[in-house]
Formats: C-alpha cells, structure tokens, sequence
C-alpha cells in the first residue's frame, strides 16, 4: 500500500519518533549515570549531560565484580543453550515432518503444549532433577522393586546444569517444523532417488535450506538464554559459576547492607550485560527478520 | 538396461482403490508412455516402480529382480519430476552430481562424469550456477542430468514437460527422445498430453480410472482404439462419437440417416459411432448434414466445427478448402467408421477384417 499524503507522513513520523524516544530514553539515562562520579549521580535533578568519569566507572566495576569471569560463564550459557535449542528443535521437527508413525501428532501436541510450562512453572521439579539427574529412573526402578544401583549425577555448580534444562523448545520446534512444511515433498523423494538416506537429506538439504531460520532462532534463544536469571541463581551457590545477570542483581542495593547503591558503577555494568545480545542482534538483524518473514524456495 | 514387469499391481490409500491389478511387461530398452486423465493412476503406477510408493498387491520386478521391499536406490532407476525437484542451495553442478557423492564417489571422478553428463544436455557453461538463476528449460535439462548421472537401469519421467511453454515442451521432447535413441536405456514416461504421448512412445499405454485401457503402438491406438475413452483421448482434434441405433439392414442411424457399416449388428443394438475429423469426406451430395458455426484455422489444416444429432461435430478440411460457416454435406467411407458398444463403451470389431491401410 502506498499513500501520498503530506499530513499521514508527517503523523506516521511522528510517531515513529516517541516511540524511539520511550524506547531510547532510558538507556540515554543509564549511559549519562555511568558516566559521573557518586556525588553527581545522587544529586537532584541528576545532570542529562555525559560526565567525564565514564572509563574509571567501567574499568572499577569490571574488575570489582570480576565481570571477565562472570561474561565468559554467560556466554558459554548462552551459547551452549542456543545450539542445543537448534539441535533439538530442528531434529524433533525433522521427525514430525518426515516420518510416519503412530502417535506422531501426540507427541507434536506434548511438545507444543509445553510451551504453557515455561522454566518458571516447573522449577521446583526441574530443581531435584539436577540436583539428582538420573533420579526420575531410580524411582521408576523403584516402583518395579529394582535395584539397579544407578549412581547420583549432580548437575547444581555445572555448565551442564545450567544449560540443559533450558534447551528443550517448542518454539523452536514449531517454527521448524511450518519451514519443513513448505519444502517441497519432491526434494525428499528426489534425495530418496538419489540414494540419501533420511540423516543425510537432513544434513545436505534441509539443515542448508534453514539457514536463515536458523539464524533468527539462534537470534531469540540467545537472547532469551543471556537474560537468564532465576534458574542461574537457583542452581549455582559457587561463585565462579555465576552468570553476568546475577552478578549484576549484587550490585543493587549496594555493597554492604543498608548502604546506598553506587548508581554509576551499576548503570556501567548494565550497559556491559546488555551490549553482548545487542551485538548479537545488530549482526544477525538482516537474517533474523528474512527468517521469521521471507521464504525465498 | 532392465525390463520391467508389472503383475497384478494394485494401491489403495486406506479403502480407497486408486489402481486396480494392472499388468504390464516393459521389454529392455523400450520407451514406454502412460496416457491418462489426471487421477487415473498413472503417477502413481510410476511412483510404485520408483519405491515411492508402496505396492499394495502385486509384485514389480526390475531386470527379473523383484523389487517391492527393495529401497528406491537399490533399484536403480532415475527419475524426473514434474517440478523438477532440483535442491535450491546448490548449484547446478552439484545438483548433478550429489547421487555421486552420495555414493562415495571419489572428487575427481565426480567432477568428470559431471562435466561429460552437463555436455550431453548442453548445460557445460551454467555448471556454478543455482537453480533459481535458470530458465525453466535449462531446469529440466539439470533434471535429466541428474537422472543420467546415475547410469541407471530404467529411466522414470513423471509429466517432466507441463511445465515448460509450448515451444520447449516440442524442443525438450524432441531431445529427450533423442537421448532415449542413443542410450537405449528402458523409459516410462508418464503424461496427460496425447501428443506428447503419441510422439514418443514405442508403446502407448492408455489408462483410465486405475485400468489400462488399451496398450499398444501409438499407430494401433490411433487406427484402433480398444474403448470410447481412448477413441475420445487419443487423437487430436478428438474423435466424433455420436450415438447412434443398429437399423434393420445392419447399418446405424445417425439422427435419421442409415449409414451402411461393415459390421454385423443385432438391428436395435445402441452403439456410439466414431469418426474422425480426418475421415470425413465432403460432398454436396452427402447423407450427412450439419450446420457450420465457426472455423479454426491452423495453417496447414482448418477445423469446420458444426453440430451432427445434437452433439458437437468437427470436420477437418485441407487448408486450401475456403469454405466458410453455414450449412455443409459430407459422408463417411464405411470403413472408417468406429463403433463402440453404447453400454460398456468397447469397441465392436469389423465383420472381416479390413486392412485400412490398403485401401
């Protein structure tokens, strides 16, 4: 639809700008703050103009709360959350699409109804398994009158713990699984003529065709895995497995109980969490959006 | 090369029958096309010789191997889809050659037979490119090349021209029944297109409602159709079948004119009369009449369209014929004249047979 009329543009405009300003206004806040000294800060109206303290604030917060550490652990979090919901994703898609056995579609709709049972929801239960991950198989062994004798695995204070109970997706499975749906079924028989098996028609010719899916899924997930916050905090009591997110929580209120929080130090480590999935997004901006709307096939 | 026999195949999906027992013997090396209706089965019947689809009775064997519970590569047949099927990231290079490398065929070997295939089909210089970048011409030539590469046994087509304009579809079926003359490898085409039918084929193959029809050389067909439904598909324009009443001489009335035929008829016996557009002989003072509404000029040949008995009636007429609309006289030689049994739509045989072809 194109219109040409003078006033409409200068309306759309118009509201393009607030909502840029609603959206940008609070960082351009948080980036002043970061940029002063405490006194500055804390002074009533605080200034709206950047200050001169801006890399001392950076650098102190950095090492004082060990942010090199906490960022790494973040990014391994996210990155390893991120593959593992891709993997898993196209996969279950990929056996919901193309094969047919029974039950098939139940086994879509348990997968698609766990999207009414985020992390939040089942956290106490999610809890006890990683503290005890083989434990559901144990009780089961147990109903029989087993003793097998399965050992304790221990996923609290682990990568793995931190990772594995966030990868399993139903968004991601859905999203696969609508692409699968519009590739042509002569791709599959023609790869079956050709003498591919359904592993490597998956890996040949579908993983290539969902790039750009691909890309606007990792895009969401990684996002979604940075700003973790409840599940990291629950399931790490050790300090070097904190993420960048719980690091941040500590620094608000301040240092020592009853203490007023140092705002410049924490608007700096605000913006240093926020700038890795910020980055991820810019990059991935051009893919992400022909992912979620395009289908050039 | 390989020849095929099909006994007593069926296929259902769930209760509902799409093809019912067909046999079928396709010799080595023979260009073998299915005619038919779209949803007669003939796709189907091609996707069960490629493993596709599952045979529901019946048995196929490939080169005397039974191949029902045997994977599509394990039968070695190539085949060429209707959309062509190319896979959209890879270029057409790698497209042809992906069976190879599918089949641990070393780089280099690849690359070779690749280029020698590409050359065949006259697609050496777009070899980088990919699919989307391609006419749908050339598609179709990847397509084949695909199916070439693979050297297979039996050659599967399943309506690969549809979907190319009018003038490709002459050039690509002039081409691929080049290719199949200097290979020789065994072919089942698979069309709704009798033209593209009647020039390609060795044998003909008409199918209707999951049944054959008739099989048989294209000229059998032609000059003989086994029902009405192949008289009425075969041919082009299609043949006249009017219906028609056995009077007490043994000839047929056609809207109160009696036509001698050379059959011999029960008097009172419904039958459909077929006659060709072709056959039809025009003379003032013919028995027959019918009421010219427009004419089709094709350039060598002009179509008169009219109306015999209530039925649309076409007559064809050389090019240098002028004749206009309006009221025209004509009559049919007996001999030419097809009867069909107006109940089962078979076809009624001449009293003694009669070499058409010596008149």
């Amino acid at each position: 639809m194109i219109e040409r009329t003078p006033i409409l543009d200068a309306v759309t405009h118009a509201l393009m700008l607030l909502g840029l300003v609603l959206a940008a206004l609070p960082i351009v806040v948080v980036f002043v703050a970061s940029t002063h000294d405490l006194a500055t800060v804390n002074r009533v109206p605080m200034p709206l103009w950047p200050g001169d303290h801006m890399a001392e604030n950076y650098a102190r917060v950095w090492d004082k709360s060990r942010f090199g550490e906490k960022m790494l652990n973040s990014l391994i979090v996210a990155t390893g959350v991120t593959v593992g919901k891709i993997t898993i994703a196209a996969l279950s898609a990929f056996s919901i699409v193309y094969f047919r056995y029974r039950l098939r579609m139940v086994f879509f709709w348990l997968i698609f109804i766990t999207l009414m049972l985020p992390l939040e929801v089942r956290i106490v239960p999610t809890y006890a398994v990683a503290a005890d991950a083989l434990q559901p198989f144990r009780v089961i062994a147990g109903g029989f009158g087993l003793e097998l004798g399965i050992p304790q695995i221990n996923l609290l204070n682990s990568y793995a713990g931190l990772i594995l109970p966030l990868v399993a997706t139903a968004t991601g499975t859905f999203l696969y699984r609508q692409f699968f749906l519009t590739v042509p079924d002569e791709l599959a028989e023609a790869a079956k003529m050709d003498g591919a098996g359904p592993m490597r028609f998956f890996i040949d010719v579908l993983i290539p065709l969902s790039r750009a899916n691909m890309a606007a899924l990792a895009t969401i997930m990684f996002v979604y895995a940075w700003n973790q916050y409840l599940w990291p905090l629950l399931i790490t009591t050790d300090q070097k497995m904190a993420t960048a997110t719980m690091q941040l929580q500590k620094l608000v209120p301040g240092p020592l109980f009853g203490q007023p929080p140092l705002w410049n130090e924490a608007m700096a480590a605000t913006l240093m969490v926020m700038a890795p999935p910020l980055l991820v997004v810019v990059f991935m901006q051009g893919w992400f959006v022909k992912g979620l709307v395009a289908s050039d096939k | 090369m390989a020849d095929i026999g099909i006994r007593s195949v069926s296929k259902s999906y769930g209760r509902q029958p799409v093809v019912h027992g067909i046999d079928l013997d396709v010799r080595s090396g023979e260009f073998v096309v299915v005619l038919g209706p779209s949803g007669c089965g003939k796709s189907t019947l091609l996707r069960m010789i490629a493993g596709l689809e599952e045979i529901t009775e019946g048995e196929i064997a490939i080169g005397g191997r039974v191949v029902n519970m045997l994977e599509p590569r394990e039968r070695g047949c190539a085949m060429v889809f209707q959309n062509y099927a190319l896979y959209p990231h890879m270029t057409v290079a790698e497209n042809i050659g992906y069976a190879l490398k599918v089949a641990g065929t070393a780089r280099d070997e690849r690359r070779r037979r690749v280029r020698e295939v590409a050359a065949t089909v006259g697609l050496d210089e777009f070899l980088d490119r990919k699919p989307g970048q391609l006419s749908g011409g050339q598609r179709q030539r990847v397509a084949m090349a695909r199916a070439m590469i693979r050297e297979p046994k039996v050659f599967l087509f399943d309506e690969p021209l549809s979907n190319l304009d009018a003038k490709l579809r002459v050039q690509m079926r002039i081409e691929i029944r080049k290719l199949h003359n200097r290979l020789g490898v065994t072919s089942v085409f698979v069309t709704h297109d009798q033209i593209e039918a009647m020039t390609l084929a060795d044998r003909l193959v008409v199918m209707n409602a999951g049944r054959i029809e008739q099989a048989g050389t294209p000229e059998d067909i032609y000059r003989a159709p086994a029902s009405r439904f192949v008289a009425s598909f075969v041919g082009s324009p299609p043949m006249n079948l009017i219906d028609a009443v056995v009077d007490e001489a043994g000839g047929i009335v056609i809207g109160g004119v009696a036509l001698p035929v050379p059959h011999r008829l029960a008097a009172g016996r419904k039958v459909t009369a077929g006659i060709r557009p072709e056959d039809v002989v025009l003379s003032d003072g013919g028995e027959l009449r019918s009421d010219v509404d427009f004419v089709e000029e094709l350039g060598s040949v002009r179509l008169l369209h009219g109306r015999l008995n209530d039925v649309d009636f076409v007559v064809q007429v050389a090019a240098a014929d002028r004749r206009a609309t309006g009221a025209l006289a004509f009559t049919v030689p007996p001999k030419r004249i097809h009867l069909f049994d107006a109940d089962t739509g078979l076809r009624i045989e001449h009293d003694t047979p009669v070499a058409i072809a010596a008149e």
